[in-house]
This record gives C-alpha cells, sequence and structure tokens, in this order.
C-alpha cells in the first residue's frame, strides 16, 4: 500500500509515525511532500526560536528518522496538482507519485485581513521558522512592535517581539477583549494588567484600517481615526486553511475555507483524507494540534481497516503567556441561564478562576484560569468526565478549606478511560498499566505511553498517577520495608519491641511472609540489635547479618577482609602499635592509617581472622565494628593536656564517648568527634554528633554529613556540661534509632524530619513528647549490655567454625586469592576482566 | 532439569547437615572446584551453585544472603548485591549477567551430597 502525504508540519509528521508504529513492517510505501525546507518542527513552542533554540531544537524527528523508517520526503518541493482520476500527484520539481491513498496535512497559513499597506517593508506575518529569521533580520532596525490580533498566537508573537528587544510592543485586538474565544471580560481585564507589568499595551475595540508609512510601515491608523507609531508589524489575525490544492482537483470546500470532511477525515473522494487545520469538520476548524493529532490517529487507524471516527474534539487550553498562565476548559461561556458561576478574583496576586456549574451544582461544565492554572488538568477531566462535585463546589477552585478533607478524590477519582494526555490522547489506564508495569518514573512513563511528549501540561497530572499507583501497590512510597513485610522500619521496631521477638526467624513468623531477602534481613538484624544488643552471630540470626557483620569484617576486592580495631578518640600506645605491626606481618596484612584515626589491616583471609583477633583481644583491642551500621569512630584533636588553644580536653571526652556508644547499632553507621576548641581540628561539625569546647562547657552539633552529600551538623545545645551532653546524645541517638529508615544517615533523617532541627530540639532538649527519660534507659540497657563480639567469636569454638572458606576442608584458603606487590606491601588484584 | 534425568549422576559428600547455617551457605570444595550450597529450613530445601559471582568473578556465593523473590529463593552477592535464582541460576537483578552454574542436591541421613552431572562440561554449561 502507498500513502503520499501532502504536508510535514506537526500533523503530517505524526501522522507517518502512528502509520509506522501501527503498520507491520514493509507493507506500507510513505512519500511526504513539504513546502518548507526543514523537516517537520514544532510550531507551538516556535517562539522558543527567539530565547534560544534552535531550528534543529525544535524538530519533531532528524532527516535520519525518515531514511530510518523508509520514508520518502521530499522538502521544499510543494505539490502542484493532484490527478485523482489516476490517482497521482506532480510536484513543483517535476516529481509524479502514484497513490493509494492520499493524505493532505496542508496546514494553514496566517489570515491576513484586507487592509491597505500590508505589503510594507517590516509588516510580518508568524507561523514559520522562516517568518521568524525575516523577524530576526529586521527587529535591530526596529523600536516599537505592534501585533494586530489579541488571541493566543498574537500574544505569542507579541512575546517574540519582547524576545527580539523591542523596547515597547503593542497589541491590537477588534474584540473588546483579548483571547476572545477563550476567556471572559473579567479574565481579560486581569491578563491585560498582567501583560502590562510585563511591557506590553494592549489596545481592545480596535480596528485598524490602514497601515502608514510611504515604503516602510511607520504607524497603524485605525477606525477611531486615532494613529499609533510603529515601525513592526506582526500580523496574526487568524488562520485561513490551506485548501487551494483540495479546490483546484474538485474536492469540497467550506464557504469560507477549508476541506471538507466527513467522520473518519475522508473528504469527497474516499481516497483522500484532509487532517488538522486545513480539514474541515462539522463547520469547523480545529486550529489546535491535539485535534490534529487525533484526526491522525483516526485517519491511520481507518487506512489500516480497522474503525475510528473523528467526533470533535475538545478545545480546552492551556498556556504560558510571557509567563502568565492562562487556561480555559469546557465550555467557558455557558449562558447564564443554564448554569451558575463561581468566580475568584485576587487582584493582588493577579489570579482569576471560574467555573461554571450545572445548576443543581453536581457538574462542571467548564471554566477559566488566568494567572495560577495548576488545576486546569483535575479541572478539565473533571469536566470531560462528569464527575460529581463536593458538596462545597467551591472547593475545587479553593482546595478544601477549615480542616475539612481534601476536595474530591483527585487524580485517582477519575474513571480509567479518562484522557490525561490530550495530546497524545493517552488514557488513565494507559498510565497506571505502564507503572505497574515497571515505568516509575516520569521519563520511564514517557518513553512507553508518549504522555506529557508533547505540550507537557499533563506532567504534574502523570506524576501524581505514578505517586498513587505506586502507592497502590504498596511500593516503596508506603514506605515499607521491602515484599516480605508490609511495615515500615519505625513500626516493625515498635512491634519487635512489644512482643520482646528475638530473632529474625520469630520475627519472620509474627509479621513477614516468604523467606526475607537482603534487604530486610539486615534491617531486622539491626533493629534487634539496637533493641537487645545481644550477640548478632547468635545461631539463627548470623545468617540475618549484612555480609560484613556475618563475618565481623569488611569484604574487599578479591574476597579477603580488612580488621579494624577500635582505637577509641584516636589515642594509642606504642606498645599497642608494635602488636599491630607484629600481627600485620605475621598474617601479611597490607596496613593504612584510615580517615577516623584508626589503622585498617587489609587482605586477611576468612579462616585467620579469628587467629588475628586471638591476638588483638589478648593485647586489649577491641572491635572497632567498622564493618557494622553502628558507632564507627569518636575522632579527636590532642585539646587541652597540649594544645595551647585546648579549652578542654577533647581526647578523654572522646574516650568516654565512644567507649559508651561502642557496639551501638542503628539504621546506618553513626561518627563522632570532639574538638578542644572552636578551631575545630576533629571537624566534628561534618558528623553524625560532633562536641566542641565552649569557655562554658561544650557545644553540641548533630546530623551532619561528610559523604557524597556533605552538611554541616545543626547546634542542637549550647554550652552545655558533659553529662547533659551525653543525656542529650543518648535522646538523640535512640530516637533517630527508633524513627529512622533502614540505611538513612542522620542528615537525610533530620531532612525528612518535619519541624527539622527545632522539633528535634524539643524533644531532645526540651522533652516536649515526655520520652526523654525513656530513651536515656533504653540507651541505658544497651551500654549496659555491650560486649565486645570479637572476644566472643574468639572464646567460642562453635562460632570459630564459621569462619572458613570450604566446609569440606577448613583448613585450606581460598586457591583463587591473589595479590600483587605495592611500595613493599601488597594490593588485591584488579577485577577479572 | 531434563538433563539430570537422562544422565548419570555422580553423587559426592559434601557436608553434614549441621554444617550448614539455617537460612545460609556454605563453600564446599569439589576436586579444583568451588560449590556454593544453600539451605532453607523453612521450606526444606536444599541448592546448590558455582560459588563464582559471574559478575566481578569473585568466590563469594556461598557467603551471600539468601532469601525469596516472589517465591524464588534466590542469592545475593555480598560484593554488590546482584540476585540470583537458586532455581535455575538466572540473575534476577540484571537481565544482562551471566546464570549460574546449577546442581542437583540430595539429604540421606543427615548427610548432605551434590550431584555432579557425568560427562558435563563445567566451561561449555557456563557459555
Amino acid at each position: 500500500m502507498k500513502i503520499v502525504i501532502i504536508g510535514n508540519g506537526m500533523v503530517g509528521y505524526k501522522f507517518c509515525e502512528k502509520m509506522i508504529a501501527k503498520a507491520t513492517p514493509g507493507t506500507v510505501e510513505l512519500v511526504v511532500f513539504g513546502e518548507e525546507p526543514r523537516p517537520a518542527y514544532d510550531r507551538v513552542h516556535l517562539s522558543a526560536f527567539f530565547s534560544g533554540k534552535t531550528a534543529q531544537d525544535l524538530e519533531m524527528a532528524p532527516a535520519s528518522w525518515y531514511i530510518d523508517n523508509n520514508i520518502r520526503l521530499h522538502l521544499g518541493d510543494p505539490v502542484q496538482s493532484i490527478d485523482r482520476e489516476h490517482k497521482t500527484v506532480h510536484s513543483h520539481k517535476g516529481f509524479t507519485e502514484t497513490y493509494d491513498y492520499l493524505v493532505m496535512a496542508t496546514g494553514s497559513a496566517a489570515f491576513v485581513p484586507p487592509i491597505p499597506g500590508v505589503d510594507k517593508k517590516g509588516v510580518f506575518i508568524y507561523r514559520t521558522i522562516e517568518d521568524l529569521e525575516l523577524m530576526l533580520d529586521y527587529a535591530p532596525k526596529a523600536t516599537t512592535g505592534a501585533v494586530i490580533g489579541g488571541g493566543l498566537l498574537g500574544l505569542e508573537a507579541a512575546k517574540a517581539l519582547l524576545d527580539l528587544g523591542l523596547q515597547k510592543t503593542h497589541v491590537i485586538e477588534f474584540a473588546p477583549r483579548l483571547m476572545p474565544r477563550q476567556i471572559d471580560d473579567n479574565g481579560s481585564r486581569l491578563l491585560q494588567g498582567k501583560l502590562e507589568t510585563l511591557g506590553l499595551q494592549v489596545h481592545t475595540s480596535k480596528q485598524t484600517t490602514a497601515i502608514v508609512g510611504d515604503d516602510v510601515i511607520t504607524g497603524l491608523q485605525f477606525a477611531d481615526d486615532s494613529i499609533l507609531e510603529a515601525d513592526m508589524l506582526v500580523i496574526s489575525a487568524g488562520i485561513q486553511p490551506r485548501d487551494e490544492l483540495a479546490r483546484l482537483c474538485g474536492l469540497e470546500i467550506g464557504h469560507r475555507g477549508g476541506i471538507v470532511v466527513n467522520d473518519q477525515l475522508q473528504t469527497t473522494d474516499p481516497f483522500i483524507y484532509a487532517i488538522g487545520e486545513c480539514a474541515l469538520y462539522n463547520g469547523m476548524i480545529y486550529g489546535l494540534v491535539a485535534p490534529g493529532y487525533e484526526m491522525a490517529e483516526v485517519v491511520a487507524t481507518h487506512i489500516l481497516g480497522d474503525h475510528k471516527a473523528f467526533t470533535g474534539f475538545d478545545m480546552s487550553t492551556k498556556l504560558k503567556l510571557i509567563g502568565v498562565d492562562v487556561a480555559s476548559f469546557g465550555n467557558p461561556f455557558t449562558p447564564a441561564d443554564q448554569c451558575r458561576s463561581i468566580v475568584f478574583e485576587d487582584t493582588m496576586k493577579g489570579i482569576y478562576k471560574r467555573i461554571n456549574i450545572t445548576p443543581d451544582g453536581q457538574h462542571l461544565l467548564g471554566g477559566i484560569l488566568i494567572g495560577d492554572a495548576d488545576a486546569y488538568n483535575m479541572l478539565l477531566q473533571t469536566a470531560k468526565n462528569k464527575v460529581i462535585l463536593p458538596p462545597n463546589p467551591e472547593d475545587v477552585l479553593l482546595g478544601a478549606r477549615g480542616g475539612q478533607e481534601a476536595a474530591g478524590a483527585g487524580v485517582l477519582g477519575l474513571p480509567d478511560d479518562a484522557t490525561i494526555c490530550s495530546c497524545e490522547n493517552v488514557s488513565k489506564a494507559a498510565i497506571c498499566n505502564a507503572v505497574i508495569d515497571g515505568h516509575e518514573t516520569l521519563d520511564a512513563v514517557k518513553k512507553c505511553t508518549k504522555a506529557a511528549t508533547c505540550c507537557g501540561g499533563c506532567a504534574p497530572m502523570v506524576k501524581d498517577l505514578i505517586t498513587s499507583t505506586m502507592k497502590s501497590q504498596g511500593k516503596y512510597i508506603r514506605n515499607v520495608i521491602c515484599e516480605h513485610f508490609d511495615y515500615s522500619r519505625q513500626e516493625l521496631f515498635d512491634l519487635v519491641k512489644i512482643k520482646e521477638l528475638r530473632s529474625f526467624d520469630t520475627v519472620l513468623d509474627h509479621y513477614g511472609h516468604g523467606e526475607g531477602c537482603e534487604i530486610c534481613k539486615p534491617t531486622v538484624a539491626s533493629i534487634l540489635a539496637s533493641l537487645w544488643n545481644e550477640m548478632i552471630l547468635a545461631k539463627g540470626n548470623d545468617t540475618a547479618q549484612d555480609s560484613n557483620d556475618r563475618y565481623l569484617a569488611n569484604i574487599q576486592k578479591g574476597g579477603t577482609y580488612s580488621v579494624v580495631p577500635r582505637v577509641p578518640g584516636g589515642e594509642i600506645t606504642p606498645r599497642q602499635l608494635m602488636v599491630i605491626a607484629q600481627v600485620a606481618e605475621k598474617y601479611n596484612l597490607y596496613t593504612k592509617i584510615t580517615g577516623g584515626q584508626r589503622i585498617d589491616m587489609f587482605g586477611a583471609h576468612v579462616s585467620d581472622l579469628p587467629l588475628i583477633w586471638e591476638e588483638l583481644v589478648a593485647a586489649g583491642f577491641e572491635s572497632g565494628h567498622a564493618y557494622g551500621k553502628a558507632l564507627r569512630t569518636v575522632k579527636s584533636c590532642v585539646g587541652s593536656t597540649w594544645c595551647r588553644f585546648g579549652l578542654h580536653d577533647s581526647v578523654s571526652f572522646a574516650i568516654q564517648i565512644e567507649q559508651r556508644y561502642r557496639g551501638l547499632r542503628a539504621p546506618h553507621k553513626l561518627k563522632s568527634a570532639v574538638s578542644g576548641c572552636i578551631r575545630e581540628c576533629a571537624e566534628a561539625q561534618s558528623k553524625d554528633f560532633g562536641i566542641i569546647a565552649t569557655e562554658k562547657g561544650w557545644n553540641l552539633y548533630v546530623c551532619g554529613n561528610g559523604g557524597s552529600k556533605p552538611q554541616h551538623a545543626l547546634l542542637l545545645a549550647g554550652d552545655v556540661d558533659s553529662a547533659t551532653c551525653i543525656r542529650y546524645i543518648d535522646r538523640f541517638l535512640m530516637f533517630y534509632i527508633k524513627t529512622a529508615d533502614p540505611l538513612t544517615r542522620t542528615a537525610t533523617w533530620l531532612n525528612k524530619l518535619d519541624g527539622g532541627i527545632e522539633y528535634l530540639r524539643n524533644v531532645v532538649v526540651n522533652d516536649s513528647l515526655g520520652i526523654a527519660a525513656q530513651l536515656e534507659s533504653e540507651m541505658q540497657v544497651l551500654v549496659d549490655n555491650y560486649k565486645c563480639e570479637w572476644k566472643e567469636v574468639v572464646d567460642s569454638p562453635e562460632l570459630r567454625k564459621r569462619f572458613s572458606h570450604f566446609v569440606n576442608a577448613p583448613e585450606e584458603k581460598d586457591p583463587t586469592v591473589q595479590f600483587e606487590n605495592l611500595r613493599e606491601q601488597k594490593k588485591a588484584a584488579n577485577w577479572a576482566k | 532439569m531434563s538433563l539430570h534425568n537422562t544422565a548419570t549422576i555422580n553423587w559426592f559428600f559434601a557436608c553434614k547437615v549441621e554444617d550448614v547455617p539455617a537460612n545460609g551457605g556454605v563453600c564446599v570444595k569439589y576436586l579444583d572446584e568451588q560449590i556454593a550450597l544453600f539451605h532453607f529450613p523453612r521450606r526444606n530445601e536444599w541448592y546448590a551453585t558455582q560459588n563464582l559471582c559471574p559478575h566481578r568473578q569473585q568466590m563469594a556465593l556461598s557467603r551471600g544472603m539468601t532469601g525469596t523473590q516472589g517465591g524464588e529463593p534466590k542469592v545475593a552477592c555480598p560484593f554488590h548485591k546482584k540476585s540470583f535464582s537458586l532455581v535455575d541460576g538466572r540473575c534476577l537483578s540484571d537481565d544482562t549477567e551471566c546464570a549460574l552454574n546449577t546442581y542437583p542436591v540430595k539429604i540421606e541421613d543427615d548427610r548432605v551430597y551434590i550431584g555432579i552431572v557425568n560427562g558435563r562440561d563445567t566451561e561449555t554449561v557456563m557459555a
């Protein structure tokens, strides 16, 4: 089947796109003739050309797209005649093509009223990129611009003149108001006021009678004999369907132009279709892109043998005019005796809203929004789908007030077949199904359904649908842990505490299903540790621990582990350094000083871990919990014991703090530091909790973070004594542990906390929730229960047994482990491949 | 797996049931091969796969966390948390990742045996 398309505008292009998508590859031959020299571009956003976009940016698809899809594209070559008898077209450049079906997408031209002087220099129309290029050339010579036409396109053209740098721009409208087809007098008045503050002069009820000037325009003359000086004019007084070709070959044309089409968009010749702004359907020309796209859809479907009819199109529209939202939907002009109106006007903010509802208050008929059109999509769908209005219909305009529930059911209240994206005709059901199929971001949904890819006006609604659909599926948005537990971490924490559950299996039995996974297992293990602080490798809980916790060491490249003994406050004796040196040499470990004032030993075989720790424990070392979501290090500067600036003994306080909270497991790792003076050498303000000495005591900062998103800690309490400081830290840490989501650092937790640091300070310092004493006693239980878990492993033959590579050859090490030499030490071999 | 039914299977003794932690795995040495063995006591199921994670070629799967995804037993590698089905070895978290070699497991008198299909060339199966 061979189809010839005359016209390569937005609608002509869309027809090609739809045919490619619908037809079996190789069965349809498409030939396109376009009058303009470039492939179809986005005419709706034409004014973006003046704010920096290139012609290429505006392309619907690059020339290569046509090649890739085997479409023969003749650009700059308008069709001259159609021979209906032989089903052929002849082009300006002399090509002849036969067709099985012909699709006319010739669009429209700017309507230029017969005013004397329209041919003067400096008078332009606003339709194609060529028109824009001509304006661009001329604009530097001009200072005062004028636009004839205060409709949608006219205001776009006025914006273009502003963008071109004309100091003054006038808009002349024949009707008594701007955008007479879309908005009412009040709306127009408000819009006019807004536009005038942005540098546009608006003249309504003005009829232009002549364009003044010799060869070049110097001004406009009006019917009331007034004259307006202007040296550049854009005429945007409406559109005229490009029907001359159809007229020439004898197709029926409407009285005021337009190719007459039926429900299938067929012209009076059933093999010739007309779509877009050249088509006259039911006495009407549809001058918007969305109905054009719908026509393309109908024709593509019909040619391929399926039934689909065009039944008219809603002319609702929303746009941003020079930064001002303007929207009208449904029927904004229902006569007063057939509806009731609710009007909201705020001249302070420049907002005007009007809705028309049925006399019984049940349904929305249409309306106008100016200055704030956020509710456009919702209102449009409410009107189109005849959704029942809330008892106080004004709520849909103003939102629910006085502590009432939210107005209506929102986007979820719409029926499945509600059109969300009217440009691409995508239904609510199509979007929800895409989300259910796993397209859970706006980009993914756009790619999958094409919704929100044209004007983008429905994007907020699509986002709402993604969120609500995911919510209805119990996805992460509901904040449940994973598919095995339908609870948030905080909920599960409370449940485990109340039921006094102590193993992963019992928690799974009570509150979960399935076998668990790598998300819920460590989360539950962490909750159990934060509640009871029992040995984490106790039978049953060992395999619920995250990979590193399970071997009490950090797995590194190649499958060996690193070992970090605790060095509280960073204070270490020469004797202890010697022990570390001996152990590292004996087990051939790479050593490095960490960022937290400790020493890390890398490259330990799993079976060597208990042996290494046996020696470390014997020398008085304890686990540093570098492998756990637990307290890591409390870094310190040397403080008043040596430093000439030091105010207090920061090292001693750091050691006290580190020993208090060592082994404390939390939703994420915890880092701390103590600085002896305001010079802050310990960098305490980058820690989860940091302490800085003051003349009078300590300043306590919380919720700082290094890492990929650094964030400074905020002052929680100032000038407190050591005991108070520790009490506040107890409360702060326990409150965080009880309420944070899994793997959430304190900084992120605070960012999500309603009320932020003020709220946190109220809870921790002022005890606004009355839980301070409880938090402190819960922390004390954990402090009292602390045992070094590595000492427990070293002392337990049963636990030591788990530290072997081969279950059936425990004395053998993994033969695949390889090291390379580097600066007199070793390093892990690189990843394979 | 029809292969297992038609070919002869050599069963070798891996370890005792009690040597494998509940809801976890161990690594079993078989000649020069490393096999990861997993026990799901709640379902009374055993699985065995290659120990090598194909993602970064690390001998680590036996130390991974086991669990289920939509009811299907799986293991997540401790290195980068790639998840593999224990039923057919396919990667559940990345369609482009190679699948794991799997082995049949049987229990007799609290002893765990892993089946090696005769003549099966590990290289061919992995490719």
